[in-house]
């Protein structure tokens, strides 16, 4: 009796761990078909004119996204901007200044809390402070909606890597003298920089992909444009148009943009681990 | 994490002079102004000021969409939240759809998601070894950063016809005497969004919950071990209970993160503003409403409407998030006891 019982533990304990083994199969088996899709559906969509041409009329066949290309790339300038500058030098204040205090405490819990704000709220808010005030579509008012969304991460990703930095190189520095403005300006920032860079490239790549608060911010616009109080094209909201409309070729060059939107942001997610070899993707 | 005291902090050792009730809320505050050096005192002031953005963004936020959605707060009171017709042309607004379709699809995605990203944690900290684990865990990650509109479109053309064609006359022959199994199936609708959903919110619920799994101390798994208990039972009666906290931390967040997604949810969700008691009928959601109509609103009222939508799904994520990240910090301090 009792062997039995034995055996059944055992039987339980491998085909328990035998379930986890699929659940993890599973998981890594969807992001592999993820790609494998992305890439022999939308390399076959891409071609030169998607990244030189401005979309053709509606029901045209043909031409490209060069204009929605060119609006991510002044989106995320603008969004660089707002959120590089901010979510440094708060997170300096966290690292430097607020590691063991309540304003450190309570600044990290309504960063992380600000970093879950749904995206399309991050939208309306643009919306409200600028877009209603201006009564038009605009870059500026896509880019600070972007840019808000980028402070919580920057935010974060600097004060842990300031932290990384051995408390015995500011001793160091104070004991010779310098003040601590300028250690922390001298020393402290330059130790971190590498991996500063990196967090802000990885929070570049993550509001890159962001549509829903470009919807009825940026607008869209199908012709190049005018200027950055104008409405402007962006990959993402390309891919959201095309992809929802009834022409086959408009779903082919959704392909092709989101071939193109997901390789860029592989590409800097794996390249910032190869340098930095540590888990920060997610801003968890 | 135990830093030696820091130089600026050697001060917080010293016994505090009774100040104010303002300093004793906020210590740091008298910082800025017991620094000697000038330098210090503008540095300590000026990253002090970018740091209270956070605090500042999430009031404004909070006071754009209020001031925003007076109108349709003042018109309909608390009968917003429960009414059933959303009719623009009659200007008749209830958000219960939106309720319902936002909770449903989030909760069909939790139902999927815990069980396997638990899956996934479990068996990268218990089982795999270590240059196994961190690979795969890094591979999972990467789920997380791919973008919801990409999702939205393989969700389009590859999950719809799947679940039209595929799920739905299993699901139908197997458990078609239910309810929530019963009607035609479009493809689209909340059983669509909630699988999607699940496969998006899997990575935060696998990297938080291997973190807090990991980071039980072995003598745990020992003492069970040691009992003659199989490694299984190690896992299910000691190992997943001391991390309890930090488990539901990360499906708190899984959830935050399902109720606020926006993009994937508009694109296959179906957009009825309907309550049916089908998983194959086309619904909507607070995110997608407000996607989709947000453009369209030609009147004041309309647009209070929808942005009293999203002012209450501000506060519901804010609620859900706060929630997971007290979970977490109670996670956080209980492994600092244990290195103590």
């Amino acid at each position: 009796m009792s062997e039995l019982k034995y055996r059944f533990r055992q039987a339980k304990n491998y085909v328990m761990f035998s379930i986890t083994f699929l659940c993890t199969l599973l998981t890594v088996g969807v992001l592999f078909f993820i790609l494998g899709y992305m890439v022999w559906h939308g390399a076959s969509s891409l071609n030169w004119d998607f990244f030189t041409k401005l979309p053709k009329p509606v029901g045209e066949p043909g031409g490209g996204m060069a204009n929605a290309i060119v609006g991510t790339g002044k989106l995320l300038l603008i969004a660089a901007l707002i959120g590089v500058p901010v979510g440094f030098l708060g997170g300096v204040y966290l690292s430097e200044f607020g590691r063991n205090n309540r304003i450190g405490f309570l600044v990290r819990y309504a960063t992380d809390i600000l970093n879950g704000i749904p995206s399309i709220v991050m939208g309306i808010f643009a919306y409200t402070v600028v877009v209603l005030p201006m009564r038009r579509f605009s870059a500026v008012a896509g880019g600070i909606a972007l840019g808000i969304m980028m402070i919580p991460i920057a935010l974060r990703s600097t004060e842990e890597f300031l932290k990384l930095v051995p408390n015995s190189l500011r001793e160091a520095s104070l004991a010779l003298g310098i003040p601590q403005w300028k250690t922390i300006i001298r020393v402290v920032i330059p130790t971190g920089f590498r991996g500063i860079l990196t967090g802000i490239m990885l929070d570049l790549s993550r509001v890159a992909g962001e549509t829903a608060p470009l919807l009825f911010t940026a607008f869209s616009n199908r012709f190049w444009s005018a200027g950055w109080l104008q409405p402007t094209a962006s990959l993402p909201v390309m891919i959201y148009t095309y992809s929802i409309a009834p022409y086959e070729d408009w779903h082919r060059q959704a392909w092709a943009a989101g071939l193109v939107l997901l390789m860029l942001i592989l590409f800097v997610n794996v390249v910032s681990r190869l340098v930095l070899r540590r888990r920060l993707a997610m801003g968890v | 994490m135990t830093d030696r005291p820091h130089p600026q902090n050697a001060e917080a050792l010293l016994p505090q002079p009774r100040t104010g009730w303002l300093l004793r809320l906020a210590p740091s505050l008298g910082g800025p102004f017991r620094e000697a050096n000038w330098g210090d005192r503008a540095l300590h002031i000026l990253t002090l000021g970018f740091a209270l953005s956070s605090f500042a963004l999430t009031a404004l936020i909070a006071l754009a969409l209020y001031r925003n959605s007076i109108l349709s707060i003042e018109k309909f009171g608390l009968r917003f939240l429960w009414g059933t017709t959303w009719d623009p042309v009659f200007e008749q607004f209830g958000a219960l759809p939106f309720l319902f379709g936002t909770l449903v699809s989030s909760g069909i995605a939790l139902l999927i998601a815990f069980p396997l990203g638990l899956g996934v944690a479990i068996f990268l900290s218990e089982l795999a070894p270590r240059w196994l684990s961190d690979p795969i865990a890094f591979l999972i990650e990467l789920l997380a950063a791919v973008p919801s509109v990409v999702y939205g479109l393989i969700g389009i053309f590859v999950l719809v016809p799947w679940v039209r064609d595929d799920l739905t006359p299993v699901l139908k022959k197997t458990l078609g005497f239910l309810p929530i199994f019963s009607g035609p199936s479009y493809g689209v609708g909340m059983l669509t969004a909630g699988i999607l959903l699940a496969v998006m919110v899997v990575p935060f619920i696998t990297s938080l919950s291997r973190e807090v799994l990991m980071a039980v101390p072995a003598s745990q798994r020992e003492a069970a071990l040691a009992l003659g208990a199989t490694r299984w039972e190690t896992t299910r009666m000691a190992v997943v209970p001391y991390a309890r906290s930090g488990v539901m931390g990360s499906m708190f967040l899984a959830l935050a993160r399902a109720l606020g997604e926006t993009m994937a949810v508009t694109m296959v969700i179906g957009n009825r503003p309907e309550i049916a008691a089908s998983l194959f009928a086309p619904g909507y959601s607070m995110a997608a409403v407000i996607a989709n109509e947000f453009t369209e609103a030609t009147y004041d009222l309309y647009l209070h409407a929808l942005v009293e939508i999203g002012l209450v799904l501000f506060a519901v994520t804010i609620v859900v998030n706060a929630l997971a990240r007290l979970l977490i910090l109670a996670v956080a301090r209980k492994s600092a006891e244990v290195q103590v």
